[in-house]
């Protein structure tokens, strides 16, 4: 959509608000009425990651909608692994250089990317090759190893985390995106945006001590919530998750999900993830958790989704 | 001949340097090939059995005398740079040494005792008395804490403002004995130094008494022209190593390190780096000084090797015996030890792969491996700290072959230890709650989930699977034992190779919702 149009159509819905609908329905065009009812959740498949990104952003009216000139952005992969790209263990670099691209395109002052590896934090740096990736498209990597980073905020909505320390990166920033990638996982069963999460705080221990699924559950009412999460199913982790072993456990789907309701792109992601390795959602309890505390909704059939095979 | 000196502190610090920093590196960023100045350290070279650099060292010592010792060796050249900058102090002048009569006795005895340990299987005195080793202790327990606290200085406030190119890093862990042991060689070597020029490397160091062995007859030696000299004693107070005897107009090259200090300060040209065996008469009374001190060397090594063998061994074995008693578990030795008798034997401790351990899951031991692997590492677990699936630096980089070097795909079957789980203090098991946290950080999945009760599932360990990384154990939230943990092995083994999953095949066209 040109900017042109943008505010053409911006321009007319906050007129029609203000006069009701019908009267300016026949001036509408079919992509202004984009604009009006944004989807709740895209699915884009059959891509490459930055044509997918791309398209999915046009779906929800562009990177404008998200990031404004002059902006601080991060970006929250999962780089938790020691992995190369192809074992499926970490976010795929180019979704994440295109982000960058797209960021910096709608005038983002600068974009940080950071996570809270497992393994040694600069060789998981390196080698997922999302280091790379992100200083090549303009970027920065931040670390995510050092306490003093992380400050405490209270979760007053969540049951067993009340309070946890976050990222300073994620603290003091304009706008944030979570993407993660779609992974089977050994101890939450799978691993989407509420579990990578876990990446933006300190003490993950405290999560596998008190009930790992309440905490992931407990985390989602955050309430600095990303302005997007794009779940990267361009190569999911079928099995051995959350690592992998080799390169068997991948599964290439060509596919993202765009939400930015946590518990729907879950939700979503696991139902085409069973398609793969049957899974069910029940047996990921923290998504029900999560609908509990109201942090979004099981029910995409209520939602609207816009589905785009490329 | 005045820039003979010159050339030797440009030839130092061209050692010095690059092994100093490969100590005090902390980023990693450092090119790994800097170690090679270490392979050419006589103690690895020797525990190597690296005859080229061996050949080299002692050809060396054979024509130039024990330039080792002034060049090569990087504890030798530290004293050097501190008695140099010691003028630095205001109440000290240069120091002004003299002569001082060789202790042929203690530095005769401590060289056999040294071989004779090593050889009945104990590596404590090299370990203990390795000039290279006292170098890397001094620098990683004392020199390199206070690199990484400037930096971790700096880091809080730049990355405020938004700098992250430096970031925090982690001290080593702080081991009392080895810490203890450090200072006192600092101390004991500074003090020498300060006082005595160089008294450790003539009386305490074994690798600088063996080396004077071959230093005594050296093709080029430092001599005293004893036409021009007027015995004003200028060579003599500036020789750190207390050898030349200028009212004789002698030099004990046993101990002379070559350093040249002594050339420039010869008003009269008198001191020279000369020929050693051209016909002339100052030689002859080296040499007959040599030989006398031979004499008495003999005798020492006749008797006293015979009593310390038997002494020796017969302790060694009482030590050994009552190693069990301080474990709680059996110590992890770091991969490519293979052998706990060949690492024992072959590691002097000099903290290298401590230093370069990315991970810092290698610690100097205490009493682990009991009294005669102190210093030697282990590996330690804690929370983020264990051994990484795919790095190969400590096996890399040991310049002792303590640790054989290992291929990525060697490591990664290279089995150091074995998981043991503790199921009745499991979270699942004693909370009846999900976790999986150590299957999670399992990198051959030897720990994996099974099947327990209410959709929950418990860890399971496949011990020939098992490479005990340590990756479960640092994880496991359960404190202060752990439900999960690795106990090491005495000889390590070679674990299975994990067996890859089924390929997933068929082609995905729909959503799935």
């Amino acid at each position: 959509m040109k900017r042109r149009d943008f505010f053409k159509s911006a321009g007319l819905v906050g007129l029609a608000s203000v006069f009701g609908r019908e009267v300016f329905a026949s001036v509408n065009s079919a992509e202004s009425m984009l604009v009006q009812s944004s989807p709740d959740l895209v699915a884009i498949m059959g891509g490459e990651p930055e044509v997918m990104l791309i398209r999915a952003l046009k779906e929800l009216g562009g990177i404008q909608q998200f990031v404004k000139k002059g902006q601080k952005v991060v970006i929250k992969p999962n780089i938790g692994w020691d992995r190369t790209p192809e074992l499926a263990a970490n976010t795929n670099p180019e979704l994440i250089a295109a982000l960058i691209k797209q960021c910096k395109s709608a005038g983002a002052k600068e974009v940080l990317v950071f996570d809270h590896t497992c393994n040694n934090w600069q060789k998981c740096y390196q080698n997922s090759g999302i280091e790379k990736a992100v200083i090549a498209a303009g970027g920065r990597m931040v670390p995510g190893n050092d306490e003093s980073m992380y400050r405490e905020v209270d979760l007053p909505k969540g049951v067993n985390l009340k309070k946890t320390k976050i990222h300073e990166a994620i603290l003091d920033c304009d706008v944030w995106f979570n993407v993660p990638i779609l992974k089977h996982h050994g101890g939450a069963k799978m691993s989407i945006t509420m579990k990578n999460l876990m990446g933006i705080v300190w003490d993950r221990q405290f999560f596998h001590g008190h009930d790992l699924h309440q905490c992931i559950a407990d985390i989602a009412t955050y309430p600095k919530r990303p302005a997007l999460n794009f779940v990267d199913a361009y190569r999911i982790l079928k099995s051995n998750g959350p690592q992998g072993k080799s390169e068997a456990d991948a599964v290439i789907l060509k596919s993202l999900l765009v939400s930015r309701d946590y518990v729907a792109v879950d939700t979503a992601a696991i139902k085409m993830f069973s398609q793969v390795k049957p899974t069910d959602l029940k047996d990921v309890r923290y998504i029900e958790l999560a609908e509990q505390l109201k942090v979004g909704t099981q029910d995409i059939d209520k939602l609207n989704v816009k589905k785009v095979k490329l | 001949m005045k820039h003979l000196k010159l050339i030797r502190r440009i030839a130092a610090s061209l050692f010095f340097v690059p092994i100093l920093l490969s100590f005090l590196d902390f980023t990693g960023k450092l090119p790994e090939q800097l170690h090679v100045l270490i392979h050419l350290q006589w103690m690895p070279s020797l525990l190597t059995l690296s005859f080229g650099s061996l050949l080299f060292l002692v050809l060396l010592s054979l024509v130039l005398g024990r330039l080792y010792c002034s060049v090569i060796c990087p504890l030798g050249v530290m004293q050097d740079i501190a008695s140099w900058k010691s003028t630095w102090f205001p109440t000290r002048k240069r120091k002004r040494y003299s002569y001082a009569k060789p202790r042929n006795f203690l530095r005769y005895s401590i060289l056999t005792l040294t071989v004779i340990t090593f050889f009945s299987g104990s590596s404590l005195l090299v370990m203990i008395l390795d000039p290279y080793s006292i170098f890397g202790r001094l620098t990683t327990q004392l020199f390199r804490p206070l690199v990484i606290a400037a930096n971790n200085l700096l880091v809080v406030p730049l990355s405020h403002i938004g700098i992250y190119s430096l970031y925090k890093v982690e001290q080593l862990p702080f081991v009392p004995l080895m810490f203890t042991i450090s200072i006192i060689f600092f101390i004991a070597v500074a003090v020498m130094s300060w006082f005595w020029g160089r008294m450790y490397c003539n009386t305490i160091c074994p690798v600088g008494t063996f080396l004077g062995i071959f230093s005594k007859f050296s093709l080029f030696k430092i001599e005293i022209e004893q036409s021009s000299c007027t015995q004003c004693s200028a060579c003599e107070t500036k020789c750190k190593s207390q050898c030349i005897d200028s009212q004789a107009m002698t030099v004990d090259d046993s101990r002379c390190v070559s350093c040249f200090n002594c050339l420039s300060v010869c008003k009269k040209g008198g001191v020279k780096y000369a020929f050693r065996y051209a016909k002339n008469q100052v030689n002859k009374k080296t040499v007959a000084f040599s030989e006398k001190t031979d004499l008495h060397k003999r005798t020492f090594l006749m008797t006293s090797g015979a009593v310390l063998v038997g002494a020796v061994t017969a302790k060694t074995r009482v030590i050994q015996g009552a190693q069990d008693s301080y474990l709680t578990r059996k110590p992890i030795m770091p991969p490519g030890a293979f052998d706990a008798a060949h690492f024992h034997q072959h590691c002097t401790g000099c903290q290298l792969c401590v230093a370069k351990c990315p991970m810092q899951v290698l610690k100097p031991a205490a009493l682990q491996y009991g009294w005669l692997g102190i210093m030697q590492p282990h590996l330690a677990f804690s929370t983020h700290v264990y051994c990484n699936y795919e790095c190969t630096v400590c096996t890399d980089i040991c310049p002792t072959a303590a640790l054989k070097p290992l291929t990525v795909t060697q490591k990664k079957v290279a089995q150091i230890g074995v998981a043991k789980f503790r199921k009745n203090i499991c979270i699942v098991f004693s909370e009846n709650k999900d976790c999986g946290a150590c299957s999670e950080h399992c990198p051959t999945q030897a720990v994996h989930m099974i099947p327990f009760q209410n959709g929950l599932t418990i860890p399971e360990v496949t011990e020939d699977l098992c490479i005990g990384c340590g990756g479960c154990e640092s994880i496991c939230p359960v404190t202060p034992r752990q439900a999960i943990y690795v106990e090491g092995l005495g000889v390590q083994a070679v674990a299975k190779k994990p067996s890859e999953a089924k390929k997933f095949e068929k082609k995905i066209e729909d959503f799935g919702f």
